[in-house]
């Protein structure tokens, strides 16, 4: 009775505006946007739990998720809001318990072609809860209730577009991007009416006829390009830029029917909030046949570049190359590999790629570093402001390319090939602390495999990230070295968050059907 | 994931009628994929051979076509190909159904007397008989050919299987502890050892995790087993094909 007391007695219980999400830096007992700012950063101002005392976190409560679950959660005042494969909850994160819990159910003749059925989070803005769910319906819910506000059919899901990432609620909008890349679908960034649900804008990843960049499609490959946008982007609410990673061409492996650059896939493209206009593209690998999809939280800071402070960007691709680049312009700064890589002898001063011939797939395979899912995937990096660092979880990864046959059928997979392990190849992982400006490595801790899981950073000098075989661990930030860890006992494919439950730090991570929270 | 969405490409696939070229496209696509373990002409070795009219595991061409797509235990899924490559490649097993079998000389019944006298089964289990520190050995015969087996009893440490690591575990105080590695995560490794006990380590408090790359417990057997006793025992473990 006492904590229900507290609950009702917050002030405008579950009201986050646009300007507390701006300045969310300001409360960092919450974590109220999918990388915990606009700046992608996946920092938490907390400073409580340090490299000295971190040894005492131990498990507050834990929540059973329907299935497999990668849910970055969001908190505020007192609630966890969380969500599944088309579910969502909001728990008291004091306990864990229900306060309320929604389904929508999943059609029977929905396939998931290409990607498992997940979800990685819902956003909040004002009173309301947003979900992207399987069947590609962007979903608002009451905050306080769990009823459906307003549901928006964003895509039929028939040919294959589904969504599985966390929205992006932004001024009076919720963005979204579809998955789907596998079935020759033709991916587009979505914003939405937050109060109606009627679609604002749409930019289509792949330009049209008459569009520039039509032309690096050759006959009608660009209707069926893939040019997925299936996690979430970052944003800049001071020059109201929206900065969104783009899927890979399909077919994935067989590029003979699509040679050209194909724009915009495995690019990073800054889009105007308001009316969703391309302001700028980068192409990190033109005319992929890896299925290095561009699709990463890109990073916003400010760095200084020969001696002169600039607005920047940061993605660490799934190509193995890290990049930085102008966030205005999207002009080439610098960039370098940060993971073992064969594909290319490095990138040129424009930072395109130098490809090393007979590198595609082929009939009999092609050995490449690193694999399909790449040097890093849609799991977070995370960016320390006191530290000056980024920091990314690797996997050092080969693969034998195949290219094989691919046609056309909607709703089936369109791939042209694939990938197999090579025989006696043994995978490894790491977490990298890299200069943000160079992308230069600082230090770096080996893992047992190539990991799944994001990475926090806090500004109690600690990192935390997870393991494939279930390992929950904090590093001091400074030097990497491990400082605590706990078996969750389930793969860890999610980011963790940071908040606190009555003024304490916690910290919070998905570990196979299992959502964890830690506090001292 | 991926298996499960395959099934269902292959549920919605309809069955394409046997071309008579099929089965030459699929021995491309089985020479660069399948060949490493299966052999060149079906033949096995790492793998179980293939040159036989029935084949355990896949009793008729859609559980051959599933098998194939979606891999099972050590056989990884070929879930990049083509309904079509798929249905070539299976026309291709099918036709080494008609080549020669492997001829295993030797006489198993001689074989198993060796396998006990030898002392096989302080390591290895056979049929819930014996030790489980080594490999069960139950089905044996119908995952790896008789030329593999031998090279195995001669060079145990030629033929390692994937992800086979035998270490050793220096503590900085207590005994040393070599096992063959059961599980392993960033922070943690789990052992077990000839007697067949298990042993748990942080390896942040072990002296050294020292890995012993290509070294087996398994003892070669090249010139101790000869001649027909040889044979006898190759014998006795490629006719190991029941249920473990």
């Amino acid at each position: 009775m006492k904590w229900l007391a507290i609950l009702l007695c917050v002030p405008a219980w579950g009201q986050v505006s646009y300007h507390r999400i701006v300045n969310a830096g300001n409360e960092p007992g919450n974590w109220l946007t999918y990388s915990g700012n606009y700046q992608g950063h996946r920092f938490s101002p907390l400073s409580q739990v340090t490299p000295a005392n971190v040894s005492s976190i131990r498990v507050r409560w834990a929540y059973q998720m329907d299935a497999q679950t990668e849910v970055s959660p969001i908190v505020v005042d007192g609630v966890m809001y969380v969500s599944g494969p088309n579910t969502a909850a909001a728990l008291d994160v004091r306990t864990g318990r229900e306060l309320w819990t929604w389904k929508r159910p999943i059609p029977k003749d929905y396939q998931n072609i290409g990607f498992g059925r997940v979800n990685r989070g819902p956003a909040i803005l004002d009173d309301q809860i947003f979900v992207a769910t399987l069947d590609c319906y962007l979903v608002a819910l009451d905050a306080k209730s769990g009823l459906e506000r307003w549901s928006s059919k964003v895509a039929d899901f028939k040919p294959g577009y589904s969504m599985t990432l966390a929205p992006l609620a932004i001024r009076g909008k919720v963005l979204v991007g579809v998955s789907g890349g596998e079935t020759g679908i033709r991916g587009f960034v979505d914003a939405y009416d937050a109060k109606t649900g009627d679609r604002v804008w749409r930019f289509y990843t792949i330009p049209g006829p008459g569009e520039p960049g039509n032309e690096t499609w050759p006959g009608d490959s660009w209707k069926t390009g893939g040019g997925s946008a299936w996690v979430t982007g970052s944003y800049d609410p001071e020059t109201n830029l929206v900065y969104w990673g783009i899927g890979n061409p399909g077919p994935d492996w067989n590029p003979d029917s699509r040679r050209g650059d194909n724009l915009y896939t495995c690019s990073l493209v800054a889009l105007d909030g308001d009316t969703g206009k391309l302001k700028w593209y980068f192409q990190f690998t033109p005319n992929d046949s890896h299925d290095w999809d561009s699709t990463h939280v890109p990073v916003l800071f400010e760095g200084d570049v020969r001696g002169v402070r600039r607005k920047l960007v940061a993605v660490a691709n799934r190509n193995a190359f890290y990049y930085v680049l102008d966030r205005s312009t999207g002009a080439f700064i610098a960039g370098r590999a940060y993971a073992k890589q064969t594909w290319a002898k490095g990138l040129d001063a424009s930072g395109h790629p130098i490809v090393i011939p007979n590198t595609e797939p082929s009939e009999a395979g092609t050995l490449v570093w690193p694999n399909l899912n790449g040097a890093t995937v849609w799991f977070s990096p995370s960016y320390s402001p006191p530290e000056g660092l980024l920091y990314v979880a690797v996997r050092e990864i080969s693969s034998i390319y195949y290219k094989r046959k691919a046609e056309y059928k909607p709703g089936t997979f369109f791939a042209g090939g694939g990938e197999a392990n090579p025989p006696g190849g043994t995978p490894s992982g790491a977490i990298r602390a890299l200069e943000p400006t160079t992308g230069v490595m600082r230090w770096e801790f080996k893992m047992h495999t190539a990991p799944w899981a994001g990475v926090l950073s806090t500004a109690g000098g600690l990192v935390f990230s997870g393991s494939d075989e279930g390992n929950f661990f904090a590093l001091d930030a400074k030097t990497g070295k491990p400082l605590w860890d706990f078996q969750t006992g389930g793969g860890i494919a999610a980011n963790p968050i940071s908040f606190n439950i009555d003024g304490k730090q916690s910290i919070a991570i998905a570990a196979g059907r299992v959502l964890y929270v830690f506090s001292q | 994931m991926r298996c499960w969405v395959l099934s269902c490409l292959l549920a919605t696939y309809t069955l394409a009628q046997s071309r008579p070229d099929a089965a030459t496209a699929g021995r491309s696509i089985f020479e660069s994929q399948c060949s490493l373990c299966h052999g060149q002409t079906g033949g096995g070795g790492r793998g179980p051979a293939l040159n036989r009219p029935k084949l355990d595991r896949a009793p008729d061409d859609a559980a051959l076509r599933t098998l194939i797509m979606e891999g099972s235990g050590d056989m990884p899924g070929a879930w990049q190909l083509h309904p079509d490559e798929l249905a070539s490649v299976a026309a291709f097993v099918r036709s080494l159904g008609t080549l020669p079998q492997e001829v295993v000389p030797g006489d198993p019944a001689s074989g198993a007397r060796i396998y006990r006298v030898r002392g096989c089964a302080s390591c290895h289990m056979v049929a819930g008989q014996g030790a489980g520190f080594g490999p069960e050995l139950t089905a044996i015969g119908s995952r790896r050919n008789a030329a593999f087996l031998r090279q195995t009893i001669l060079k145990p440490a030629s033929a390692l299987p994937d992800g086979f690591q035998y270490v050793a575990a220096i503590q900085p105080s207590g005994p040393t502890v070599r096992g063959i590695r059961v599980n392993e995560d960033s922070f943690t490794i789990q052992l077990r050892d000839a007697g067949g006990h298990y042993h748990s380590f942080r390896k942040s408090e072990l002296k050294e995790l020292r890995r012993l790359e290509g070294e087996t417990p398994m003892p070669s057997y090249e010139g101790q087993i000869t001649g027909a006793a040889l044979d006898d025992l190759v014998a006795y473990l490629a006719g190991l094909k029941g249920k473990p």
